[in-house]
């Protein structure tokens, strides 16, 4: 077991690795670098150049080096908390994304927890009751799920709000929470802004767990093992409980794998639609303005949480499937 | 006593016999039961058709514009009528609109006036255009008899263009460069899978950690980064190119996954094996005896990732990265609906993203169709 | 030889049973057509019959664990509790009263070892929770139980091995694991689905040496099913063989071999290998045909279409139950009809 998470540690350092590489690309790529888009911003506010400042960033970045020089420089500086700075806000990136990460994490999180309370009895349900109406609704609800984009989804639940009740959905507080620390008042107040976005973001997530959920728990339904349990005495619920579903479930965990990169992703374009203070806004924000040390910073960041969530999920799955855990198969 | 197992006494029926059929009749003929995979060949054709005939059948050019009809509610198109003197008219008319003060908005509003036909023609004579860009032609599928009076089945936007003829457009570009970044996903995966899966070793190992290395990453942020590095004055073309080899940098590796495992499988197959032993070079082998036994299912993935090219097509534009203003897809006209009190007032906005739901539900039964034909047992 | 008939009070007794299957898109399937089966107590039953032929589904009927679309529609499955007889086959197969039968009463092993056990519990957790099931012991009570079990069974090491999950262990053991499982609230009837068909032939061995010997101990009956007529022969009181969904002949094994009644019957016996010398040996006679699907079997004797003495009534009416000699039966027209009536 030990060596098993060692040997995924292993692999997702040098994934984190590639991943710095990839961001470090993607704030290259546009023309022009760092510095002449900073003075540009400068001059169109009217602000003096001082050319000492420039020489400074200059060496800070090692810009006008080879790339792998300023790759290094700026790898350097993460590993020391120093994401560089935004020249929109002119402040040091790290003092911007931490809330607004924080943020999408919680929603992100909120919104796995919520798909698989969904998911899991539906997926029971409709394996158990095979080809019945409760099974072709879920079916029908979740092609509609996969089908229907976030952002859609989103615009559709917006509008039905506004025109039903009159409300705007949107944000993740009410202004006068929105920098208040946490409280029993402005937890509630989350939740009750939060219900819609994470309910969205976990449509296309549901529909797939229950689809996946249904056709491993088929399977496994199947098994001889099953019969094993019946012959026991044990009652109908429990037997599907205990055994199917739990083997149906191993499979699925992994699934978080791809599951999270999908919600993460979907994360950044309803939190745009629903004007969310999570990582996604901004980071369209910075790209559209080519702030791209914010960008690259952002880009970095949400890559690095679903390789994490992807981890954990991996070790989840082996501490509950013993045959990994000891390494059989 | 000697023990014989009593299955063994049972003859071993002989399977029957079925006639040679070629791997894609066999594979149609399967296909043809799935009723919904054929509703949707059906769907996924009537959209493609509109793609290529979109000068056609749009009633007026998409860029076309007339503030005097901003946000005019959808037309519709009506066939029957009873006249004022009780008689009934038959044929194919709209009508017009009337304005109103909303008394509570203060804002001017069109309502549909009842009481005026315009009515509709099909085959209508109309400004010489180019069918796809080259075909001459002067005759568009539809119009009003009057080409000043307001045509909107679906309704106009906020500049008075109508919402039919963009749509129409649009799915011309939405459709296309789905198609076209499968096209290119499907020539990266071929070939990257294909060597993996062949030759195997250390090449397929490091395609296989790149698959999944892309695969674990979140998209949206990828994509934007590249398409935000896109030259802002490149033009439509540039752009249009520009989005699909974004979208198949990441599209290829699913394609890849899926030849690379048909490789590997097939690779131990008796077949290749003997052409292996009769000496048969690498090339022939994959091109002759492998390539063939798959092509089915490569169509399959290739149709099941065109969905995924256009989602991202659709949420990249919607989000102001993808295609710019001039080029009309599902997604640039998303970019509208964007604001919810404009959705309010022109709800008919969010007809693109019908399109979508429609377009990719189709093509994923059709696909899923598909790939039950190819492979019945997979799975 | 049984001097009077009946001697032990029958345990369990299926008259006439038949079963079917529905799908949704086809016809239905009746599987099973006629069954007639007897158990004592400290008796085994050998149920023999070609694939297919709908043994493994009777017993699966025995415990009502048949598929959801799976009747009964007619026949009696009588069980003796003790406090009279219950049909079976009219209990809902997931009341109390059934579950209650199920694993304390009549349990159950089967022919895969590994894929019949859980692979994600161990066996000990597996063969706890019916003890703490059915018997109402606490966990540790029932971990001493199943390791005293686990040991009886002749599993090397019971204590570790419990906490062992099935892939760690070899298919004997694991086999020897499902019947610990099954004898674990002491049965009165212990039902063997091919035990041994997926083990090597030493091990095979004993396993049925096992069985026997648990048989003497706990004095249970035993309903044993095989293809495998050397296996009859060593473990089975009595046999019932089977083909296409009707028991054709039951009897004393040691009547049954001698002296097969039914035509299916000696042709089986007929197919099997004796041993002698190469110069003498004769060529086996197998069968001619093949069986045909319960769909098109025939309205009369489900064997006319392969039969070698098949004549006038057998096509289309079913022969009855015909009592050969104590305890022995056949169902055959040749039995009740004259040699005459059958060549004429
Ligand atoms: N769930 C089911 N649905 C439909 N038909 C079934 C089902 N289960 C079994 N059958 C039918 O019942 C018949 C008897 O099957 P059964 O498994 O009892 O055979 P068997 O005698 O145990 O054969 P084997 O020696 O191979 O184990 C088969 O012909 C099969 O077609
Ligand atoms: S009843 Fe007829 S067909 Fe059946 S076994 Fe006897 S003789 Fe043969
Ligand atoms: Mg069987």
């Amino acid at each position: 077991m030990v060596q098993f998470i060692i040997r995924r540690l292993i692999a997702m350092l040098l994934t984190l690795f590639a991943i710095s590489f990839v961001a470090f690309a993607i704030i290259q790529l546009p023309p022009g670098d760092y510095l002449t888009s900073y003075i540009a911003s400068l001059a169109a506010t009217g602000d003096q150049v001082d050319p000492r400042v420039i020489e400074n960033l200059r060496a800070q970045y090692g810009l006008g080096e080879p790339y792998l020089v300023q790759y290094w420089k700026w790898l350097a500086g993460i590993l020391q908390g120093n994401f560089g700075s935004s020249f929109e806000w002119k402040r040091p990136v790290t003092e911007l994304i931490w809330g607004r990460l924080g943020n999408s994490i919680l929603v992100e999180g909120l919104a796995v927890i919520v798909m698989w309370f969904i998911a899991l009895p539906i997926g029971i349900y409709a394996a158990v009751r095979k080809y019945s109406l409760g099974d072709y609704l879920a079916t029908v609800a979740g092609f509609i799920g996969l089908a229907v984009p976030n952002f859609l989804f989103a615009l559709i639940l917006m509008y039905l709000a506004y025109t039903w009740f009159g409300t705007t959905l949107g944000g993740l507080f009410s202004p006068e929470f929105e920098t208040a620390r946490w409280s029993l008042p402005r937890i509630w107040d989350f939740f009750a802004h939060a219900w819609a976005p994470v309910l969205v973001l976990a449509t296309g997530g549901t529909a797939e767990l229950i689809r996946i959920l249904r056709a491993n728990l088929l399977d496994e339904l199947k098994k001889p093992y099953v019969v094993t349990a019946r012959a026991k005495g044990l009652p109908e619920w429990k037997v599907i409980l205990k055994y199917p579903v739990r083997l149906a479930l191993n499979p699925l965990i992994s699934t978080i794998g791809w599951l999270l990169p999908a919600l993460v992703s979907g994360s950044v374009i309803v939190s745009v639609v629903m004007n969310l203070p999570t990582a996604g806004p901004m980071l369209l924000r910075s790209l559209t303005t080519q702030d791209m040390y914010l960008a690259g910073a952002i880009i970095l960041l949400l890559s690095v949480l679903t390789v994490i969530g992807t981890l954990i999920s991996d070790i989840l799955l082996a501490l509950i499937d013993p045959r990994i855990r000891y390494g059989a198969k | 006593m000697a023990v014989q197992s009593m299955e063994q006494i049972v003859p071993v029926a002989v399977p029957r016999r079925t006639a040679r059929e070629s791997q894609f009749g066999l594979m149609w003929r399967r296909f043809r039961q799935h009723k919904l995979a054929l509703v949707s060949l059906w769907i996924v054709a009537v959209f493609y058709l509109i793609a290529i005939l979109a000068e056609f059948l749009a009633p007026v050019d998409p860029s076309d514009y007339s503030a005097r009809y901003t946000y005019a509610p959808p037309q519709g198109l009506n066939f029957v009528a009873q006249n004022e003197d009780g008689s009934w008219h038959f044929g194919p008319y709209v009508y017009a609109y009337k304005t109103e003060i909303d008394p509570v908005a203060l804002r001017r509003t069109f309502v549909l006036d009842e009481t005026k036909r315009l009515p509709v023609h099909f085959f209508t004579e109309s400004e010489p255009y180019r069918l796809a860009g080259f075909i001459p032609m002067s005759i568009k599928f539809m119009g009003v008899e009057n080409p000043r009076d307001p045509f909107y089945i679906l309704g106009a936007d906020r500049l008075g263009r109508d919402l039919l003829s963009r749509l129409i457009h649009g799915t011309r570009i939405s459709l296309s460069i789905g198609l076209a970044g499968v096209t290119l996903s499907l020539f990266f995966g071929v070939v990257i899978g294909g060597f993996a899966g062949f030759y195997g070793g250390w090449f397929d190992g490091a395609v296989m950690r790149t698959v999944e290395f892309i695969r674990s990453m979140p998209t949206i942020p990828l994509w934007l980064g590249l398409a935000a590095a896109m030259p802002k004055d490149w033009s439509a073309l540039q752009t249009y190119f520009a989005i699909t080899i974004i979208l198949s940098l990441i599209g290829w590796t699913e394609l890849a996954r899926v030849v690379r495992g048909r490789f590997l499988s097939l690779r131990t197959e008796d077949f290749v094996t003997a052409a292996q032993l009769d000496g048969a070079s690498d090339w022939r082998i994959v091109t002759r005896h492998m390539v063939p036994s798959f092509t089915s299912h490569i169509i399959a993935a290739a149709t099941l990732a065109i969905p995924g090219m256009i989602l991202a097509e659709t949420a990249l534009s919607f989000l102001g990265l993808g295609l710019q203003a001039p080029i009309v897809s599902w997604g640039t006209l998303l970019q509208d609906a964007q604001n919810i009190r404009t959705l309010a007032t022109a709800p008919w906005l969010l007809a693109p993203g019908l399109c979508v739901v429609v377009v990719i539900l189709a093509l994923n039964f059709f696909g899923d169709g598909l790939r039950d034909a190819a492979d019945p047992h997979g799975r | 030889m049984p001097q009077t008939p009946m001697a032990a009070k029958p345990l369990l007794t299926i008259n006439d049973m038949s079963i079917v299957f529905s799908s949704p898109d086809e016809a239905d399937i009746e599987a099973v057509r006629q069954v007639d089966l007897t158990l004592t107590p400290g008796k085994t039953l050998a149920l023999v019959g070609e694939s297919g032929c709908g043994k493994s589904v009777t017993a699966r009927a025995v415990l009502r664990l048949l598929d959801r679309n799976a009747k009964i529609p007619s026949g009696k499955i009588l069980y003796d509790t003790g406090a009279g007889p219950v049909d079976i086959a009219r209990l809902n197969s997931d009341s109390l009263a059934m579950r209650a039968i199920r694993g304390a009463e009549i349990s159950m092993i089967f022919q895969e070892p590994m894929s019949s056990l859980s692979p994600v519990h161990t066996i000990g957790d597996q063969i706890d929770e019916i003890i703490v099931l059915h018997d109402r012991l606490n966990k540790k009570q029932a971990r001493e139980r199943t390791i005293s079990l686990l040991d009886q069974v002749g599993v090397p090491g019971a204590r570790d091995r419990a906490n062992a999950y099935p892939f760690e262990l070899s298919g004997g053991l694991r086999q020897r694991a499902m019947i610990a499982m099954a004898l674990a609230c002491t049965p009165k009837l212990l039902i063997a689905d091919e035990p041994t068909t997926a083990l090597d032939v030493t091990t095979q061995a004993q396993i049925l040496d096992l069985l026997r010997q648990l048989q003497d101990d706990f004095g249970m009956a035993m309903l044993f099913i095989t293809h495998d007529l050397g296996v009859v022969a060593e473990i089975a009181d009595e046999i019932a063989v089977m083909y296409l969904g009707d028991v054709v002949e039951q009897g004393d094994v040691y009547e049954v071999f001698r002296a097969p009644k039914h035509p299916y019957t000696q042709a089986l016996m007929n197919s099997v290998p004796r041993l002698m010398r190469k110069a003498e040996r004769q060529r086996l006679t197998p069968i001619k045909g093949t069986v045909p699907s319960p769909k098109d079997r025939p309205n009369g004797c489900a064997f006319t279409s392969r039969c070698p003495h098949a004549f006038g009534p057998c096509a289309e009416i079913r022969p009855q139950r015909t009592m050969v000699s104590t305890g022995h039966t056949a169902r055959c027209h040749l039995l009740t009809h004259e040699k005459a009536e059958a060549f004429a």
